[in-house]
């Protein structure tokens, strides 16, 4: 599934005091199957953007297509937006409130009305795809899991609508690195396997460039750039100046070469290994 | 839609409403209210326009603001508005079936709906100008008198503070939680009294969750800083009356009392 965003501003609180704006003209396309790094300095309009993506919000001017379908027109039913583009809030575990695992989970294929059989489909696969074992946890109160079991139920809360877009909104925040290393590999197997287009908000250059194809990069409701990682990366200075940086091991190959020694470029600490390891042994043959 | 409520929601500014010492924002206010319940006669309401008029004026508030304010409370007005209309007895205009209007019913409607629209812009107007803070600061330093009959001044105004400071973080959190369950499908809007009362439990029950968690946090950070309320608390800000509040006091004072005079 393909998304279109035309001319999109939004402005908070208009016709007040506090009136304030999030997003200014901004203008991008994502394909089907495409899976997409948003980053930018916090207050940059990351959150807003993307809860107009499944009309959460209305733009105060500016369109959003998902699919061709203008998705703000009235003709189109916001249940079958939400069902096909699947939004992920930062710590999601926050919105848990059933007596127990298989009924929250279950909470989102409800609203959808299918039947029992189907739900109950629906709720193993989830919990399988975020690696959670079904029988082992289904009559559990989610408030007695471990934070990032929580996280693992609510981000399965929305898997269980099967959307064809995953948008996530910070997934990690507050993990410890295993399981944050878990989560995202579940999001990228999720993508592998089921061919679902992915949005992926995060702080971490170095989960964004391990994981996207694409990244989009926002500053002050604007969006800056628009490119491949390997290229988004390559302009330092101008992250820099907005509050953001680049991956260790791009800044690791950026400052060896300043010094001489030019390994190309890297955009994770494996890369960076294997490279400096052949340009080292290539020096010691000569 | 949740962000539309501004009661407790206060406008920074430099005027000589918002600099007035709250003491004398808060005595003024409630002179205001008993004046609206002494006015008996729609004439009487419009020295209470002119007293609201003056203090907006020189506020700079927007009046779109204020009016902003009503929204949420439309419904109450409007139920106020149809108990007097049908439950007043006089002179029939219009009889349908049980139901009678009267025209002392639409006189008694309009004098209450007036009545109620300047009460709640009134409180407004007090908590748009004022700091929380500056607010308890007063209402603690008003209280004080009463310490000696054990009302527990300081911490009545500690819990209005925490309670005031609350308020747009939880409704931030209200929000954001409606917005996470919408994303699954959640329907807020449709559906008669009792499917509406089922979709908010998904709502309330986070919401619950999330509040006294951060009671707990709260307290926790005050038990950490060892707060203690009580008598040797020193402020940062000491309250203090200008000039500003004696001219806010003799236009107070005048204005009572036309208003007592139009009694009669
Ligand atoms: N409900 C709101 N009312 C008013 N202003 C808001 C509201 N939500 C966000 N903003 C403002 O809009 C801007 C963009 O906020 P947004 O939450 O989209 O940023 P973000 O990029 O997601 O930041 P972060 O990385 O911190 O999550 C910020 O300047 C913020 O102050
Ligand atoms: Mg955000």
């Amino acid at each position: 599934m393909s998304i279109k965003v035309e001319n999109l501003s939004y402005i908070y609180m208009k016709d007040t005091v506090f009136e304030h704006k999030a997003l200014d003209d901004v203008s991008f396309e994502i394909k089907d199957g495409e899976f997409l790094g948003l980053i930018g300095h916090t207050g940059s309009g990351k959150s807003t953007l993307i809860q107009h993506l499944n009309g959460l919000m209305k733009p105060t001017s500016g369109k959003v297509f998902i699919d061709e379908d203008d998705i703000n027109s009235k003709t189109t039913v916001k249940k079958t937006i939400r069902e096909r583009v699947g939004l992920v809030f930062q710590y999601p575990e926050h919105q848990l409130f059933e007596e127990t695992v298989f009924r929250d989970v279950a909470y989102g294929p409800k609203n959808l009305g299918l039947d029992d059989n189907e739900i109950e489909n629906r709720v193993r696969f989830a919990l399988d795809m975020v690696k959670l074992d079904y029988n082992e946890i289904k009559d559990i109160s989610p408030f007695d899991l471990s934070g990032g079991q929580k996280r693992r139920v609510a981000i399965a809360g929305v898997l269980a609508m099967k959307p064809k877009i995953l948008i996530l909104d910070e997934p990690t925040a507050g993990l410890d690195p295993r399981g944050r290393d878990e989560i995202l590999g579940e999001i990228k197997e999720l993508h592998e396997t089921h061919k679902i287009t992915v949005i992926l908000v995060s702080h971490s250059m170095e989960d964004i460039a391990k994981l996207v194809d694409k990244i989009i990069v926002m500053n002050k409701g604007k969006i800056v750039f628009i490119d491949k990682p390997s290229v988004i990366f390559r302009e330092s200075l101008m992250l820099e100046s907005i509050g953001l940086g680049v991956p260790q091991a791009t800044k690791l190959a950026r400052e060896l070469k300043e010094k001489g020694l030019d390994i190309g470029e890297c955009l994770s600490i494996e890369d960076a290994k294997l490279q400096i390891l052949k340009v080292l042994r290539s020096k010691k043959n000569d | 839609m949740i962000k539309d409520i501004t009661i407790g929601q206060y406008i920074p500014a430099d005027t000589p409403v918002h600099n007035l010492d709250p003491r004398s924002k808060i005595i003024i206010t409630f002179v205001f209210i008993t004046a609206l319940f002494l006015v008996n006669t729609f004439f009487g309401y419009i020295y209470i326009l002119a007293f609201m008029g003056i203090a907006l004026g020189l506020s700079k508030i927007s009046p779109k603001y204020l009016f902003r304010g009503l929204k949420p409370l439309v419904f109450i007005i409007v139920l106020t508005a149809i108990l007097n209309i049908f439950m007043t007895e006089g002179e029939i205009i219009y009889k349908l079936w049980k139901l009678t209007i009267t025209k002392e019913g639409l006189i008694q409607a309009a004098f209450m709906c007036i009545r109620l629209v300047f009460l709640i812009t009134g409180a407004s107007l007090l908590t748009l100008t004022t700091s929380p803070i500056a607010l308890t600061d007063g209402i603690e330093k008003l209280l004080n008198p009463f310490k000696k009959i054990g009302v527990p001044a300081h911490e009545l105004a500690m819990m209005m503070t925490i309670a005031l400071r609350f308020i747009p973080t939880l409704l931030e959190e209200t929000d954001k939680i409606m917005k996470a369950q919408m994303a699954r499908g959640a329907d807020f809007e449709s559906g008669n009294m009792i499917a509406r009362a089922k979709a908010m439990v998904p709502l309330l029950v986070p919401l619950f969750i999330s509040a006294f968690r951060r009671a707990d946090e709260l307290a926790m950070a005050m038990e950490a800083r060892c707060y203690r309320g009580g008598d040797k608390r020193t402020r940062m800000k000491q309250l203090k009356f200008e000039m500003r509040d004696i001219y806010a006091s003799i236009i107070t004072i005048a204005f009572g009392g036309l208003i007592i005079w139009s009694r009669f």
